[in-house]
């Protein structure tokens, strides 16, 4: 909310500097996020009289005026305004003045006219935004000579507080003053508001059909007011410097209330209401042309206020078109209503829209403010406006009115919370300044909360208002108090972190992409998959749940490649999310990306391209750190992965994950130009690990047998391995691959298998005929299941 | 034997102009050997008359010494000759880079994280993590936020359906442990959250770590005290002013905002902090009732404080970035700058 700190001041001014007040607001919770003075600088502009007024001699547009600024004889000046007037007050810029934007005024001739001066439009001198058509008139009251700045009091400023929910009682000066009061111990003046006594009798029906949402409903009648007048300058610049603009006198008046107590008032033309004022709910369907033009369709649980034809209005949020207040409206009716927070909480949420009366009646607005509020409106509309106002027509509910609340605040609940005890009168009299009702007993202080306090109900709300006016700063300072505790600690889980420094250690860059993808990018890579889709994305580029890790990273790669990054080496760990929203899976993942050479670009002159096995490397460096007996790869088909180099990967033999290249089809319509390779595994599985067993070393000497296979070229290698670990006995300690060939020597459609096999026994030596007994079974069944043939 | 001394003359001119090893085992040959001239004189010995004969054979040995010797330090001489000329050959230039790949790094909202759930392990919190689609109870409902609360309007949501979303804190987490586990309760929440935001100070995915702590006697001053010691340890700085400002969040009552004294311009007013001197860095304050009933804790026996941050803002602070949008490009140029 902003305000005027002079405005505020008239409530109550302690002796603070502007900066001082502002940050002993922030301090109280009231965040004060900006003060801007409200006028630009200028200097040298006075209040003046137009004297004399006549067409310019060789201008159609232009006069010359004689202006008596309170310095002796009238100054002449040419003014283009088409408003001047003999008669007129204005602010009258000297030569000399120096003007907003850095514009000094000098003596000039215009058209062989001479002016020595200017008279001043609004945004001439920078209280305007927006072009003035016109010179701002000042009143007729407006002492000649006075600077301009001390009249109209521009040495003030906009202070923008920052109010939280809770604080809806602050959304007015009377509430901040209140507040400001509270802080500096210092009594509140606001404005005399009395009844305003009718001149007539005229009233018109109110029909309250909901209570519990609108317990209180005040109208009133005004006849023959003047929409077609002016509105004071004092109040247009207070509603200017609050962020209100002036619309028209009715409309300002509403909003000067709204600022100055709280209160959001409306006013109707009475020309179009028909019947009586109905406070209802809408009729699912029902259609009201808003203010703002937008025609919409009522939802049934819509509070309105209706007339007999339909609804003119959402209550509390924003008034209809046709029953608003306009250039040909001569009687109103003013409404100032209570209405349950609950009854407009999300109401104007619902149909996109958000206004100072939403606003307000979400927070909560004092039930007791709406007759003060339809009596001080009625004064100023009589002032400003005229008309004959008749009498206040209430409906109230008074079962559904806002209870008086009470609650209690035990002096030992304080100590504890506060960490400290606060003396008692000091925590009587905070609470009574915040305008509590209070009665203290033995241990305890029992409150009734003022009407306007929606926020405050039980103790802690309570202990939370005397810590923030004592000053949280003031607040003693300790350190939690615990047993200690040792915790179980499961030795076989490999961490997180451990499995990240892994990656490091690999020379991967850890990355973090978003969690939501784009729609095209995962279906590239993944056709089949569902996942949770967004109904309110903030770009269609990031509106579906990622079902893998592998299209951020996708993505990520494609951001650095076109950045010149040509070596990528990246992985991410964090959430995929699988299956539809009844049937989600949010799966911790672990996934890593690699492209360009394998080496970083050296002096070696090694620039290969990494390829399958380098990934495959560095995961199996991240498989080593948990079960590592537990994992294996299968050769399977991957809609995002070349179908000759993609594996499953088995963590005791479910499926955990997949590795592979990148498949030409899905790099191609990604526009990329490279080959990219790719893995991710659950996390859940790597992070399972073992806690070390020891086997007793072996005294005995080790036998290697060196065999050759010639096997099928597509056969996997991983079954020649299997084959070779069912048959070698228990012995065998360590099946080595160390050659694996085609070409020259190789029949066509074969490949040579090499395996070192190494036997230990932990106890004896091994004989020569029980490791060729081995061998023979090894071969045997290798020939019988796999084709495979001993090389010579 | 009267030609010893040219011979012995002769011999050494040889070995001082022995180029090689092989050359000089040659001239051991050639002096020394079996046929070798000196031991040829030996062998004559015989022949001389037994009284000349211990005199000769004598004068002999000495030569033979002489030249045995003569040859032995040849022979070092030119095996360190050897030497130095092979290490002059094997010379690497040793400021050339070694072989193999670099480390990589991790992120810095990682390390960020990793921080701030090391200095509060150390102190006995565990670390709880949660899903991130979570559902209109545990975001909002348990944390006292009910449905058209004005607080929903803080967090702008993403929702999938009316109930669930993604969530907009990590706050939720704090529930289901509350709900799972008895008090003492010491936990960290680190996690992605999500808002429908972005601009240039607004990412729609950001990072959050929560803490909370429940136990009987738990007071706002060891809230105070808590954080006070966490932005201290942080940023490595004990001098660094910490106030609480009065605020506001519907599942903590009392509710303060964190400041601390601007760490760019040490509170004398910068760009960073609007001039103000002081920067924002998390919210806390002590666990509602309201909360503590969805979670089936016992809010008369038990008090607790919640506190969080965002890693994101925490790490620009601590490591000088100073866009926030940097943190999701992945570019590498930005994240070898953390490794």
């Amino acid at each position: 909310m902003k305000f005027s700190e002079q405005w505020l001041r008239d409530w109550i001014s302690p002796p603070l500097s502007t900066q001082a007040l502002a940050d002993q607001l922030t301090m109280a919770g009231l965040e004060v996020d900006a003060i801007a003075p409200v006028a630009a600088a200028f200097d040298g502009v006075v209040v003046a009289e137009v004297v004399g007024k006549e067409p310019h001699p060789d201008a159609d547009k232009l006069n010359v005026c004689r202006v008596d600024d309170g310095s002796g004889e009238p100054v002449q000046v040419v003014c283009g305004a088409p408003n001047v007037a003999v008669g007129q007050k204005v602010p009258f810029a000297q030569v000399g003045a120096l003007l907003p934007g850095d514009f000094t005024i000098k003596k000039a001739k215009l058209r062989g006219v001479e002016s020595r001066g200017m008279v001043c439009s609004a945004s001439e001198l920078g209280l305007e935004e927006e072009t003035s058509a016109g010179i701002l008139e000042l009143p007729v009251s407006a002492p000649v000579g006075e600077s301009f700045r001390d009249f109209m009091g521009l040495d003030d400023h906009t202070i923008d507080v920052d109010l939280t929910p809770n604080r809806g009682d602050c959304l007015s000066l009377k509430g901040l003053a209140r507040e400001v009061g509270v802080l500096n111990r210092l009594p509140v003046a606001g404005p005399d508001i009395a009844p305003v006594p009718s001149t007539h009798d005229l009233d018109f029906p109110v029909r309250v059909e909901v209570g519990e949402r609108c317990p209180r409903y005040i109208g009133r009648l005004i006849k023959g007011v003047d929409v077609t007048a002016e509105t004071p300058l004092w109040m247009v610049e207070r509603l200017r410097r609050s962020g209100v603009r002036s619309i028209d006198p009715v409309v300002d008046i509403t909003n000067y209330v709204m600022l100055e107590i709280g209160q959001p008032l409306h006013a109707f033309d009475l020309a179009n209401l028909h019947g009586a004022v109905i406070v209802r709910l809408a009729r699912e369907g029902e259609r009201l042309v808003l203010l703002d033009g937008q025609d919409i369709s009522l939802d049934a649980d819509t509070l309105v206020i209706a007339d007999e034809r339909g609804p003119l209005a959402i209550a509390g949020v924003m008034g209809g078109e046709h029953s608003g207040v306009g250039g040909q409206t001569r009687d109103i009716f003013l409404e100032a209503a209570f209405f349950a927070p609950l009854a407009i909480a999300g109401q104007a949420r619902r149909y996109g829209l958000h206004t100072d009366a939403s606003h307000r009646f979400e927070r909560g607005v004092d039930a007791d403010l709406a007759r003060d509020a339809a009596e001080r409106a009625t004064a100023l509309l009589l002032a400003i406006t005229g008309g004959e106002p008749g009498p206040l027509v209430v409906v109230e509910d008074n079962d559904h009115l806002p209870a008086a609340r009470s609650t209690t605040l035990r002096e030992t609940r304080l100590t504890q919370a506060l960490g400290m005890p606060l003396a008692v009168d000091e925590v009587t009299e905070i609470l009574q300044r915040l305008g509590m009702t209070v009665d203290k007993r033995a241990g305890e202080w029992v409150v009734r909360v003022p009407s306007w306090r929606f926020d405050v109900a039980i103790e802690e709300d309570l202990i939370e208002e005397v810590a923030r006016i004592h000053g949280y700063n003031r607040l003693p300072v300790r350190r939690p108090a615990a047993r200690l505790a040792l915790r179980a600690d499961n030795e076989a889980k490999v961490p997180l972190t451990r499995l990240r420094r892994q990656m490091v250690a690999r020379g991967y860059q850890e990355a973090i992409t978003y969690s939501f993808v784009a729609p095209e990018l995962q279906r590239a890579m993944f056709p089949e998959a569902v996942s949770p889709v967004l109904a309110n994305p903030i770009s269609s580029d990031l509106s579906v749940m990622r079902a893998s890790l592998f299209p951020g990273l996708v993505r990520a790669m494609q951001h650095n490649l076109n950045r010149q990054q040509t070596r990528v080496r990246l992985f991410e760990t964090g959430l995929t999310f699988r299956g539809p929203l009844d049937d989600l899976h949010q799966v911790p993942m672990l996934g890593a990306l690699a492209c360009g050479s394998r080496d970083p670009e050296g002096w070696n002159g090694d620039n290969r391209q990494a390829d399958f096995f380098d990934i495959k490397g560095d995961l199996e460096s991240l498989l080593s750190l948990g079960e590592v007996d537990a994992w294996r790869f299968e050769p399977a088909a991957h809609p995002a992965l070349h179908p000759g180099q993609c594996a499953r990967i088995l963590h005791r033999g479910e499926e955990a994950g997949w590795i592979g290249t990148l498949h030409p089809a899905v790099r191609a319509s990604l526009g990329l130009k490279v080959d990219a390779l790719l893995f991710e595994v659950r996390l859940d599985a790597l992070t399972q690990g073992r806690v070390p067993t020891f086997t007793p070393l072996s005294r005995h000497p080790e036998v290697r047998r060196d065999l050759a296979f010639l096997v099928g070229a597509d056969l996997p290698v991983q079954a020649l391995l299997d084959t070779i670990a069912s048959q070698a006995g228990e012995w065998l300690s360590e099946a080595r691959l160390f050659d694996v060939y085609r070409g020259q020597g190789v029949p066509e459609g074969r490949k040579s298998v090499a395996l070192g096999l190494t036997w230990q026994h932990p106890s004896r030596t091994l004989n020569d005929e029980e490791i060729n007994q081995l061998v023979d079974a090894i071969v045997t069944e290798s020939r019988q299941h796999l084709g495979a043939e001993l090389r010579g | 034997m009267d030609h010893l001394p040219t011979l012995v003359t002769e011999a050494r001119y040889a070995i001082q102009a022995a180029g090689s090893i092989s050359a000089l085992d040659a001239l051991r040959v050639r002096y020394l050997g079996k046929k070798g001239e000196i031991t040829a004189l030996l062998k004559g010995l015989g022949k001389l008359p037994p009284a000349e004969r211990p005199v000769a054979g004598e004068r002999i040995n000495e030569a033979k010494q002489a030249l045995s010797q003569e040859i032995e330090e040849r022979r070092c001489a030119l095996e360190k000759a050897d030497l130095e000329a092979r290490l002059a050959a094997e010379r690497l230039d040793v400021t050339l880079p070694g072989r193999g790949q670099p480390g990589g790094g991790l992120h810095p909202v990682t390390l960020t994280l990793e921080r701030i759930e090391g200095l509060f392990t150390r102190i006995g919190f565990d670390v709880a993590v949660g899903p991130e689609i979570e559902d209109d109870y545990h975001n909002f409902e348990a944390l006292n936020i009910p449905a058209h609360h004005p607080a929903r309007g803080m967090a702008d949501t993403f929702y999938f359906d009316a109930t669930r979303l993604l969530r907009t804190h990590t706050s939720p987490v704090q529930v289901r442990t509350m709900k799972a586990s008895e008090p003492p309760i010491r936990i960290v929440c680190p996690g992605r959250v999500y808002r429908s935001d972005s601009d240039l100070t607004h990412t729609p995915m950001f990072h959050q770590v929560e803490g909370l702590l429940v136990d009987e006697d738990v007071s706002f001053a060891d809230l105070k005290g808590t954080i006070e010691d966490f932005l201290h340890a942080f940023f490595e700085r004990d001098d660094l002013s910490v106030r609480f400002r009065p605020s506001y969040f519907p599942f903590t009552e009392p509710s303060a905002e964190v400041d601390i004294q601007c760490v760019m311009c040490a509170g004398d007013g910068c760009r960073v902090c609007s001039h103000s001197g002081w920067l924002e860095v998390m919210g806390c304050g002590m666990v509602h009732p309201e909360v503590f009933r969805h979670s089936g804790i016992d809010a008369e026996r038990y008090t607790g404080f919640a506190f969080g941050m965002g890693a994101e803002r925490l790490a620009m602070l601590r490591y000088g970035v100073n866009d926030l949008r940097l943190f999701f490009d992945n570019d590498l140029r930005f994240l070898r700058q953390f490794a």
